[in-house]
């Protein structure tokens, strides 16, 4: 069964069709419904046009960052995006895979990329505490809570991540989610991991290679400031290397000593 | 392929270089505003350590600062690999010393 009615107003939709990097776009006419989501326009086309479409979703409510797609251009979590705030002139739609992550096919890209580079930021928690000595206690009034607040409501959409030219050219770059994580986890009393987070995020792929464009931050749909948070890393990052050239830390110590024993 | 040791050098020779441009943009309306001949400002910074030294900090920091930049131009645009940006960006730095400290050289020596 379609929903769209003989004398209905329809959208011309242009879709991504491939797998891996062969494909192509294709068009399809769909019927223009009222509070229309590109995330209903897309699940329209793959219910009653072509069963074959493959996208991914979940929540549906922006929560879950499963949906983004590139819509005319620019990354969006389709879920939460009217059709009608963002078609162009000629009412037309062109929807994508998000940039720079392999396609798996059609809508669908592979976020194993993403999601590794979270790990090789340290963006993981370390913890602090054995359950039997409970809960760290938050003092929420504290300049670092409020800066690990600013940056925690990710919900790893991966929509700064295909915004970001510095991941296209340089595909080392950890990218904006990764380090934002990273940063709310330097901030955070709980997390043990400063200092590994500091230097998984001082190599060549680190935060020093972000050139503070702020695509991040202008497609962010939670509204956060990945920039600032690189940002901040840049500072810390600096602040650990001059104490650690002025003060080396026992790591530096024993790995000399080792060094030593070896000659 | 920045890393942040290349990025607290980047930062540490730009905050050489900002005092430096400021007080040569200033000498040079000094020396303009008083009509002096090149001979007259030769006659000046020939054999002074200050000028040297001035004049040499200056073209030690371009060449290191601006090496650190292409660097990570070269490695976005045109896909260097690690080494051959290592290669290349220390040929760049030390040819911009060498041409910087010939004319500090030329000019105070």
């Amino acid at each position: 069964m379609q929903l769209s009615q003989p004398d209905q107003q329809s959208l011309k939709v242009r879709i991504w069709r491939g797998a891996g990097d062969e494909g192509r776009y294709e068009t399809f006419d769909v019927p223009v419904l009222e509070n229309q989501t590109i995330l209903d326009v897309v699940s329209y086309i793959q219910q009653y046009m072509d069963a074959s479409l493959t996208y991914r979703f979940a929540c549906r409510v922006g929560m879950c960052g499963s949906c983004a797609m590139m819509v005319n251009g620019v990354p969006r979590w389709t879920c939460r995006t009217h059709v009608k705030k963002i078609t162009d002139k000629a009412g037309s739609l062109t929807i994508a895979p998000l940039r720079n992550l392999p396609v798996i096919k059609d809508l669908v890209v592979d976020m194993d990329v993403f999601f590794d580079k979270w790990v090789r930021a340290e963006a993981v928690h370390h913890p602090t505490r054995s359950i039997e000595q409970g809960v760290q206690p938050v003092n929420e009034e504290t300049a670092e809570r409020q800066a690990a607040n600013a940056a925690i409501e990710c919900i790893n959409c991966a929509v700064c991540y295909a915004a970001c030219d510095v991941v296209a050219s340089n595909p080392e770059y950890l990218g904006p989610a990764a380090l934002n994580r990273a940063w709310s986890l330097v901030n955070d009393v709980r997390d043990g991991g400063r200092e590994a987070i500091l230097e998984a995020v001082s190599g060549k792929g680190g935060c020093h290679n972000c050139h503070s464009q702020q695509s991040c931050q202008k497609y962010c749909p939670n509204e956060l400031n990945p920039t600032a948070s690189i940002a901040g890393l840049k500072r810390e990052t600096a602040k650990f290397a001059l104490q650690n050239f002025l003060t080396p830390t026992k790591k530096d110590k024993a790995e000399k000593n080792m060094k030593r024993e070896r000659v | 392929m920045i890393t942040a040791r290349l990025y607290i050098l980047q930062r540490l020779t730009a905050l050489i270089m900002a005092p430096l441009v400021i007080g040569h943009i200033g000498v040079m309306i000094y020396a303009v505003q008083n009509g002096l001949s090149a001979a007259e400002i030769l006659g000046r910074t020939q054999g002074s350590i200050f000028w040297a030294l001035f004049y040499g900090a200056f073209a030690l920091a371009v060449a290191i600062h601006a090496a650190i930049g292409l660097r990570a131009i070269l490695h976005e645009w045109a896909g260097f690999n690690s080494m051959v940006l290592t290669i290349v960006c220390w040929g760049i730095a030390i040819g911009l010393a060498g041409l910087g400290l010939q004319a500090v050289y030329s000019v105070t020596g």
